[in-house]
């Protein structure tokens, strides 16, 4: 299993490009969609990253930034960037090998590189949700979304404390 | 990349597991079909006109359809909309002119358009412009001029563009995405007599519910 939800996300700070450090906390205040992958170059039609890439203003438009992980270096990622024109930051695990995956629970020593793994974050920093697909299956957006209306169903709704009656 | 599936989907924990890879929009009288209407097994294809995949899997999908009619399990073929317009910058316009078609000629119009988009795909490196969209439309029996003016206008852009959020919902993960029955079907669809068998244990198990 991966990290499950209603666990703090672990933080990090890693490349997504040769000189820029992308960190989670910066991201705070928003909903943040990790996802995890195997590999950079996988056949494009049926790509995760080139998926979401057409998914992005869904995505957009529920206020989530995505952020793709692969153990694949800065020059790989931007290769694979700018071929499949992804307008979104693809971090690098490779050294420290698969760190932040293996914080996560979304490491396959057998293999050497990530699972395929997402993870919705909430704007406090707290996995909404989270899922592990079979490494060859692309798990697709559809999970991504629930998790994110969820997530903006309930900020629509305020909260009150549970002892407190209204005015 | 390893295709080993050691993993099993769906182990998280959830307080409300949602299905993955499950149709959402149900198939409509809004959609193009091929086939029985009332057959036991419905597939739906979510495609990019533009994509090599879906190019092979057209042929695929009818000699599918004539062999599983041949034995007495027909089957009803759906296609929506699905274009990856980043990686195929023709996609959108190859949609919406079949969509165009439809709208001023028919089904039949349409799925002589469905068939002209494909076969046509790999002829040149502009088999697919407004131009060449428009000709096979009046193939197909539709005024190229209307499909010309739709194209220019968008006119058929927000049907395309339903197509493909509903493919989102529904967890399409790539061009082409089939579905068995409402069933994301995560097989191999280039092995055709796996499909096919899957085909017909979908068949067998509406029958046994009883349809």
């Amino acid at each position: 299993m991966v990290l499950p939800p209603g666990l703090p996300a672990p933080g990090f700070s890693l490349l997504a490009s040769p000189d820029h450090l992308l960190s989670l906390a910066e991201l705070r205040g928003r909903p943040v969609i990790l996802a995890f992958y195997p590999a950079d170059w996988s056949p494009e039609c049926g790509d995760q990253m080139a998926l979401y890439n057409e998914v992005l203003p869904e995505f957009e438009r529920l206020g989530a930034q995505l952020v793709g992980l692969s153990v694949d270096g800065v020059w790989c990622h931007r290769a694979f960037a700018e071929d499949r024109r992804l307008r979104f930051p693809l971090l690098a695990e490779f050294e420290p090998k698969g760190e932040v995956a293996r914080r996560y629970w979304a490491y396959r020593e057998e293999d050497g590189t990530a699972e395929r793994a997402l993870f919705v974050i909430d704007a406090d920093g707290v996995i909404r949700w989270s899922y592990l697909s079979p490494v060859g299956v692309n798990p697709g957006a559809d999970g991504i979304l629930d998790a994110l209306e969820a997530i903006a169903a309930e900020e629509a709704t305020p909260r009150l404390p549970a002892q407190e009656s209204a005015p | 990349m390893s295709m080993t599936q050691t993993t099993t989907p769906g182990t998280t924990p959830r307080t409300t597991p949602p299905a993955r890879g499950r149709l959402r929009p149900d198939v409509t009288d809004r959609d193009h079909s091929r086939g029985p209407v009332d057959a036991a097994v419905t597939l739906v294809e979510y495609g990019d006109y533009q994509c090599p995949y879906c190019r092979q899997a057209h042929p695929l999908v009818k000699v599918l359809q004539r062999r599983l009619g041949d034995v007495g399990s027909p089957f009803r073929f759906v296609f929506r909309n699905f274009p990856l317009i980043e990686i195929h910058p023709r996609a959108l316009h190859a949609a919406e002119a079949a969509e165009s078609v439809a709208a001023h000629g028919g089904e039949v119009a349409f799925w002589a358009m469905h068939d002209a988009i494909f076969e046509h795909q790999r002829d040149s490196a502009i088999a697919l412009s407004d131009q060449h969209l428009a000709k096979y439309a009046a193939v197909a029996g539709v005024d190229e001029t209307l499909v010309a003016r739709d194209l220019k206008n968008g006119v058929h852009e927000p049907r395309v563009q339903e197509d493909f959020l509903g493919g989102v919902r529904s967890g399409v993960n790539g061009t082409p995405t089939f579905f068995i029955n409402g069933a994301r079907f995560d097989g191999d669809w280039t092995d055709a007599d796996a499909f096919a068998r899957a085909l017909e244990d979908a068949a067998a198990v509406a029958l046994a519910n009883g349809r």
